[in-house]
């Protein structure tokens, strides 16, 4: 095996003389934390972030997205569009070119039936294929000839860049998969904890939660790649024993997402083995606004629900007073630092989708407390605000979180300082982003009147995640608290322009109606009230080179560009 | 240990000597409780008077923004003797807030699960009958997994109780009961091996052949001999509860975020450690000498118990 | 005894049945799912899709009946298979865990060695460390020994592994550069260089879960023994000419083994349990790093299997800690 590598490396070296400084497993050995541990490497089994990334080293799609977040081909010629014909003119299918003599890394050829397998695998009824949603509204994936694959929709697609795009949807070998459709998914540990791919590494060994040991794949279609011969691939531990092995103990080349107090981030930065690199997405940590009436007085069943309004917060200026009051700029120094942006905005990025609000970025203390008189909310004796007998006063969840505790505390202090008390409680993030609806803790249930979090969108089209406000959608007791507007804002102009959004193709006029949906849910209404747009972060040590990031795809999507500085 | 009866008998014969100012005697001649008696009380009196002193908030944060960042991670200063923490919080006050609970929290939750741990271990070792049930029950509640149990015993119980008595007593209710009923186990195993073995001890069978009846057999024979490893357990059990209570909050199972503990102070703060060592050595510190001190006040109660060692 | 081991052993089995039940109802009534951890960008109707793939929304009867058969059949089956290559088992649906989608069965065998020498060994040493401190501690109460070792043992338990963890990180690998911060699990010990690169790495790990149970166990040695140091026996002992030695060594130890038999009886079982904090703190990826990912992501298969053969162990040691007092004190009788 490393006679074969040895020899494919010095044939690259032989054929391309300019690129004879890159020669394939050259560097040694790759050293890669994530202190949260891959269980499998089966993107199609597991959504989980660490599972997706690991797996990305070895599995790809047919294209991906790089660090401006532009669809780029990996396994084809060339990506699809309408001007080039690979996309129908009237969008319902997309025609992708597999580039000739791509070799999976058993040494078999990769054809347009390892795509149709792929999609057969994750839309059969009986999988629970957790990438479903890449292939929702795909009706067929054809195979007209061995490199070609065309995938037919059911309606035109504005954005067909979802079945076999990102780290999220990659292809598998029809080959070693085939005994493992629908509901034998789960026996195949064998596949599913070594797959093969075409990716720059393969994998030796697998341990669930533990590590992954991987070394270059012979077949990769670059000669010359990867640098690395082999991947230590650690799971497991915190974000700061990461960090720290990679910044200042140096066992480590990279560490993912080292999410430290920035203080903590630069002091280790000081020590000079390593840099943090940060990468901005749609990442969003925003508070988010109870419509509804959370008080435990009321019947279970009617608490959170549409049948019962908040009594204090269905009036926009007190929603409006309390995003007047926060100071972003404050928030991102003491909780993010370099790897966070204050915003406005629900959909910060990309470009086209993100709205030019910045009107929340200073903070307004006396205006929030004129905006509260004005609502008729005037001090009381112990500073609390009243009207009609009543205290102002939230309750104010968010899940267990040094960094959101932080902000919870620094957020109650503004909130006091214009007279509204708050209670602060955190849940288990277990159990708040969990769903269970026999647990009252849910961000689901919504049992408190405003709750932090931080949520984003898949790729780069913020179509679904707008429609994520629309009335129907609102998690109620009859669907099993089953829902994804959580705010349970409802207002029938917003959900028209949804509607009228998924029947628009032409980009700039999509772009136009996503940042008014945008406005509807920010400055218009202050449902949403957006704090941090949060960066993806990653330490890489200084003799690690090649390392760009990239917040649209799996971060560990140019592994094979990776080399050892010397 | 007190009988009432025969004492009223000596109280008319003889000036009045209650057998306590025995064992206070004893206990004054051990140093090392004097000592750990007088740094609980020194840390109580911190934690209970601390706040008339210094009226700084706990939770007070500079609204300033340009103040506030200013008033981070301060070091020794007079304004701060203990420093500021990440947003600025006067870490003296915050030490003193925590206090009140850690304490309250530890020595409630160590009474509780003592009371249930030896109650039972007296109960398996002493009635043949009660032994068979009482110990499976007691391995089942050391099989159980604790995080589940307690993620249970919140859901169900955390609004009832904050419904009646309040969100901030109602969740130190919860978190006591929640740490004493999961930790009164090995208390109980410990109990009961040496009730076994005392049973058969000759004081007992002499006991029990002049028909004493087992409920003074216990109070009387049985249990101020099983003294010492309860004093250990209550002892260890201390330091376990405050550093279980800091594990509850931390998963959001206890206290309010904002609400400081010594335990919760010591888990922040190790995130700092190089940089700013004070933001773990103080709460460390608390707990420490909190343990150590009513492990000396153990030790000296103890022997002041004990009549053999008692007079020597 | 043989009568009462065998009379506990067989009524061990319904006290596991039922233990094993309560277990998962208890598992089954927390709250949490097994979708915690995946991304909100995953749509609902997914979410449904693979909970229902996973069987989560089986009745619970039918899943508790289903985890017993495959837990008290199939699995023995597997693994006697395994030994003698038969294929009793066939192709039968084996334990699966929801997080990995692989046998739970094969995860555990898989971290049982790291578990065993690291905390095992730790376990062994805070033992080793205790009894002498202990015995030595009592027997010169109140010496400058004593206090000190008072003192450590103390600070040792009351100082939380989290935090002693990190100093000693921070000590001896960020500063000093003497061990690594991160254990490697993939580490095969084959010659001398190997054994030594594991010593290394094991030696944070074991410290300081060592102080910690010799505190614990060094604190019972030595008040039971000062319990029984005072005791008439030990007068007459002392009486017969019997040199101290003896007294010390036969006659009071024996007696005062009682409590600390059942603290390491206790204490046993928690070693295959792992030590969930330590283990994190250094990355030994072991029993107890399993449990709490798998508690985190609400895998049931892997949690409630993990947790039953916990409970077993513990019905197990404290049997074994009933005979030994018998062993101890032959006036104690179960008959």
């Amino acid at each position: 095996m490393k006679l074969k590598t040895a020899l494919l490396g010095a044939a690259a070296a032989f054929a391309m003389a300019p690129a004879a400084f890159a020669e394939r497993g050259a560097d040694g050995q790759l050293n890669i934390i994530y202190w949260q541990a891959p269980s499998i490497l089966n993107p199609y089994l597991s959504s989980g972030t660490k599972d997706v990334e690991s797996a990305s080293m070895v599995l790809e799609p047919l294209a991906g997205f790089n660090e401006k977040g532009e669809v780029i081909p990996r396994l084809v010629t060339e990506v699809p569009t309408v001007e080039n014909g690979g996309v129908s003119a009237d969008l319902t299918s997309i025609t992708w070119k597999l580039t000739p003599g791509l070799l999976w890394s058993d040494g078999t050829p990769v054809t347009s039936a390892d795509a149709v397998f792929t999609w057969q695998y994750c839309t059969h009824p009986e999988g629970g294929c957790a990438q479903a949603a890449r292939y929702e509204g795909v009706t067929s994936v054809e195979a007209p000839d061995d490199l070609t694959i065309k995938v037919n929709f059911a309606a035109p697609k504005p954005n067909p860049y979802q079945a076999f795009v990102g780290a999220t949807s990659p292809l598998l070998q029809a080959k070693q998969f085939a005994e493992c459709l629908g509901a034998k998914a789960p026996e195949c540990t064998a596949a599913n904890f070594g797959p093969i791919g075409t990716g720059p590494f393969m994998v030796t060994e697998f341990k669930t939660n533990d590590t992954v040991q991987m070394v270059a794949n012979p077949n990769y279609r670059d000669p010359a790649k990867p640098a690395f011969a082999s991947v230590n691939f650690k799971g497991g531990g915190d974000a700061q024993a990461a960090a720290r092995s990679v910044l200042e103990t140096g066992e480590f080349d990279y560490a993912w997402n080292p999410q430290l107090a920035p203080e903590v981030l630069a002091g280790m930065e000081a020590a000079g083995k390593g840099k943090v690199f940060a990468a901005f997405g749609t990442l969003v940590e925003r508070i988010e606004i109870n419509m509804t009436d959370p008080d435990p007085a009321l019947p279970e069943g009617m608490r959170s629900t549409a049948a019962h309004p908040h009594p204090i917060l269905s009036d926009i200026r007190v929603r409006q007073a309390l995003s007047m009051a926060i100071d972003r700029n404050l928030l991102v120094e003491v909780g993010y630092g370099s790897s966070g942006r204050a915003t406005c905005n629900l959909v910060p990025a990309p470009e086209l989708y993100a709205s030019d609000n910045t009107g929340c970025l200073t903070q307004d203390i006396e205006g929030a407390k004129k905006l509260l008189e004005e609502a008729g909310w005037m001090p009381g004796a112990d500073g609390i605000r009243e009207k009609d007998g009543k205290k102002l006063k939230l309750l104010y969840q968010s899940s267990t979180n040094a960094v959101r505790q932080d902000f919870q505390a620094l957020v109650k202090g503004w909130w006091n300082e214009i007279g509204i008390e708050v209670e602060l409680k955190n849940v288990d993030a277990s159990v708040f982003f969990g769903g269970d609806p026999g647990s009252p803790d849910t961000f689901q249930k919504f049992y408190a009147d405003v709750e932090m979090y931080a949520n984003n969108f898949d790729g780069t089209d913020p179509e679904p995640y707008l429609a994520q406000y629309t009335c129907e959608k609102a998690p109620k007791p009859e669907s099993q608290w089953q829902g994804e507007n959580i705010n349970r804002f409802c207002d029938p102009a917003y959900d028209a322009l949804v509607a009228e959004l998924g029947k628009t193709g032409e980009m700039a006029k999509r772009g136009e109606i996503a940042r008014q949906l945008n406005d509807m849910l920010t400055k218009d209404s202050f449902v949403v009230i957006p704090l941090v747009d949060r960066g993806r972060t990653s330490a890489a040590s200084n003799t690690l080179g090649g390392v760009v990031m990239n917040a649209w795809d799996s971060e560990l999507w140019n592994t094979s560009d990776w080399y050892r500085v010397k | 240990m007190t009988d009432l009866a025969p004492m009223k008998l000596d109280e008319a014969l003889k000036p009045p000597r209650n057998q306590w100012w025995d064992v206070w005697d004893q206990f004054k001649t051990h140093k090392g409780a004097l000592i750990g008696a007088f740094v609980l009380g020194v840390l109580v009196l911190a934690v209970v008077a601390g706040p008339l002193f210094w009226r700084i908030d706990p939770a007070f944060i500079e609204p300033d923004a340009v103040k506030m960042i200013r008033s981070r991670n301060q070091g020794f200063s007079l304004a701060h003797p203990f420093g500021t923490d990440q947003l600025g919080r006067d870490m003296l006050a915050r030490m003193i807030a925590g206090g009140k609970v850690s304490l309250a929290v530890g020595l409630v939750a160590m009474l509780i699960s003592i009371f249930i741990g030896t109650t039972i271990g007296v109960l398996a070792g002493y009635f043949k009958r009660l032994d068979g049930p009482l110990m499976r029950m007691t391995d089942l509640f050391l099989a159980l997994p604790l995080l589940p149990l307690l993620l249970v015993m919140v859901m169900l119980f955390r609004e009832t109780l904050a419904g009646m008595f309040g969100p901030e007593l109602g969740t130190f209710f919860l978190i006591v009961f929640a740490i004493g009923v999961t930790s009164w186990m090995q208390a109980a195993r410990i109990v009961r091996g040496e009730v076994l073995a005392l049973k058969e001890r000759e004081f007992v069978l002499a006991a029990r052949s002049i028909g004493t009846p087992s409920r003074r057999v216990i109070l009387r024979h049985i249990l101020p001999n099983v003294m010492s490893p309860i004093m250990v357990a209550a002892t260890l059990g201390i330091a376990s509860a405050i550093i279980t209570e800091s594990a509850l909050s931390f998963l959001g199972l206890g206290f309010p975020p904002d609400f400081p503990t010594w335990g919760r102070l010591l888990f922040d703060g190790v995130e700092y450690m190089t940089q700013f060592p004070d933001r773990v050595i103080w709460p460390g510190l608390a707990i420490s000498l909190t343990v150590l001190s009513v492990n000396y006040i153990g030790d000296g109660l103890r022997d002041a118990l004990d009549p053999r060692i008692r007079g020597r | 005894m043989l009568t009462f081991t065998i009379r506990r052993l067989l009524l061990a089995i319904p006290t596991l049945l039922f233990i094993s039940l309560i277990i998962f109802l208890l598992l089954d009534m927390a709250p949490g799912s097994p979708m915690s951890q995946i991304p909100l960008t995953v749509p609902l109707e997914v979410r449904l899709k693979m909970i229902e793939a996973l069987g989560a929304n089986d009745p619970i009867f039918f899943r508790y009946i289903n985890w017993l058969h495959k837990f008290f059949v199939i699995e023995p089956l597997h693994v006697f298979d395994g030994l003698f290559g038969t294929t009793f088992a066939g192709d039968s649906l084996r334990e699966l865990s929801w997080q990995s989608r692989s046998p739970v069965a094969d995860v555990i065998a898989q971290r049982i060695p790291q578990t065993l020498t690291v905390i095992g060994m730790s376990y062994l040493l805070g033992i080793l460390i205790a009894l002498p401190i202990g015995i030595y501690s009592a027997y010169r109460q109140y010496s400058w020994f004593d206090q000190l070792g008072t003192f450590i043992s103390m600070i040792g338990f009351s100082v939380p592994t989290f935090f002693t963890g990190v100093l000693l990180i921070v000590v001896f690998s960020v500063k000093l550069h003497w061990f690594p911060s991160i254990y490697d699990t993939t580490l095969k010990v084959t010659d001398w260089a190997s054994f030594g690169k594991q010593v290394k790495q094991m030696t944070m790990p074991v410290a300081v879960l060592g102080l910690y149970n010799a505190a614990q166990i060094s604190r019972y040695m030595r008040s039971s023994m000062l319990e029984n140091l005072t005791q008439d026996y030990v007068r007459t002992a002392r009486a017969k000419g019997l040199s101290e030695r003896v007294v010390v060594l036969k006659h009071v130890l024996r007696n005062s083994l009682i409590p600390v038999v059942t603290v390491i009886a206790l204490g046993i079982p928690t070693i295959f349990g792992g030590a969930i904090i330590t283990e994190q703190v250094f990355k030994v990826n072991g029993l107890g790093q399993l449990l709490i990912t798998a508690i985190y992501a609400n895998d049931l298969p892997m949690v409630q299997t993990l947790t039953f053969i916990f409970a077993v162990l513990i019905v197990l040691f404290n049997l074994v800690a009933d005979i030994l007092y018998g062993i101890l004190d032959p006036r104690i009788r179960y008959d």
